[in-house]
């Protein structure tokens, strides 16, 4: 196997990162390409969405520290201030920043 | 030139959260990376290559602690497997794309998936140059935070801690707004349920893709009640967001589409 070093191996990662994160991406493309998109692939593609969001969510939210201080108590508050604000204005930048905001301040200066 | 200015002024007001998520943990991994030892030259190389958020924040440490090859692709796969199912609710919308599809593959991340299932052209736009214009805005901000962050180096004075919480708001804003526009909230109650419980199982590390798995899965076990309220399978693009499902299935000339939506 070929040893690389420096600035070669640093580029030869980040061309491998890069083509795989391609390819993660491509799959669906070159797999579903031919002719008619089969029924079952159009439903998931459809049903997908709502799901992978609440999966983003999680997957965001995935390191919090439940058992240990200060037990996803700012995480908690500064999604109650999103959802609250979104349900009442319907603004994605309001409800965004002024989350962002809340969480901030509770994790530098609260807690 | 003129129709492509137009599409991109009609496109940025819809990527302005994802700015300021991408701005503000670009100028994240590009300080990350400027303390490992990379200069903006880097941090504009992989933003503009690899172009994966949290993907580029595991490839600092992978270089740091000299990983092979082989372990950074295996680790680029198992991070990035999720993005594979981005693509199911594109298939059609990009296959039409042209000479953009190719990019539109590529740029098709976490953030601008989101967006770009969460929103409809403006009628006096082309839908297509639309759609590009959001996806190179948002790698735009992306690319422009990296080299910021990385030349802001260690100049930066005020506490950034808590900044990535922007990218959870905007999926739990997204999340909202899908809540409202799907007749059925199945899905996204299995989107929870099983990412919850995955992680519950298999912990932080490793969630993304038995949680993307299972998701799948369920979504096929619950597939006739879902589908039966789903408000029809045509392109969300060109789709009449007003039109009730029975009007959208008698309007569907293909059959396929009409059984789907009234099973």
């Amino acid at each position: 196997m070929i040893h690389l070093t420096g600035p070669m191996y640093a580029a030869a990662v980040i061309l491998v990162i890069a083509a795989v994160t391609f390819c993660t991406r491509l799959a669906p493309f070159v797999l579903f390409s031919r002719g008619e998109t089969p029924k079952i692939i159009t439903y998931l593609g459809n049903a997908l969405p709502p799901a992978v969001m609440a999966m983003l969510v999680v997957y965001c939210l995935r390191s919090t520290p439940i058992l240990a201080s200060p037990h996803g108590i700012p995480e908690l508050l500064a999604i109650l201030t999103v959802v609250a604000l979104h349900l009442w204005k319907r603004n994605n930048l309001i409800s965004i920043l002024c989350g962002t905001a809340v969480y901030m301040f509770l994790i530098q200066a609260v807690f | 030139m003129i129709i492509m200015k137009k599409a991109l002024k009609a496109a940025f007001p819809c990527t302005v959260p994802i700015m300021l998520g991408y701005l503000s943990i670009g100028i994240a991994f590009g300080l990350l990376f400027q303390n490992a030892g990379y200069n903006f030259v880097w941090a504009f190389g992989m933003s503009v290559l690899v172009y994966a958020g949290a993907m580029q924040f595991i490839a600092v440490s992978i270089l740091t602690s000299g990983l092979s090859l082989i372990q950074a692709a295996v680790m680029t796969l198992l991070v990035n497997i999720r993005h594979m199912f981005y693509g199911l609710s594109f298939l059609d919308t990009f296959s039409k794309m042209g000479k953009a599809k190719g990019y539109m593959i590529f740029s098709l991340t976490d953030e601008t998936y989101s967006l770009l299932c969460s929103i409809q052209p403006p009628e006096d736009v082309d839908p297509k140059k639309f759609l590009f214009s959001v996806s190179f805005l948002n790698q735009c901000y992306w690319v422009a935070g990296s080299v910021l962050g990385s030349l802001l180096g260690s100049f930066i004075t005020f506490d950034t801690t808590g900044m990535d919480f922007a990218m959870t708001a905007l999926f739990i804003v997204i999340f909202l707004d899908q809540w409202k526009a799907y007749k059925t909230h199945r899905p996204a109650l299995i989107g929870l349920a099983a990412s919850a419980a995955v992680l519950i199982a298999v912990g932080p590390d490793n969630m993304a893709l038995p949680a993307m798995l299972l998701i799948t899965a369920l979504l096929l076990v619950f597939r006739r009640p879902i589908s039966a309220k789903l408000q029809s399978d045509e392109d969300v693009f060109t789709a009449d967001a007003d039109t009730a499902p029975a009007e959208a299935a008698a309007a569907s000339a293909d059959p396929e589409v009409r059984k789907e939506v009234t099973l």
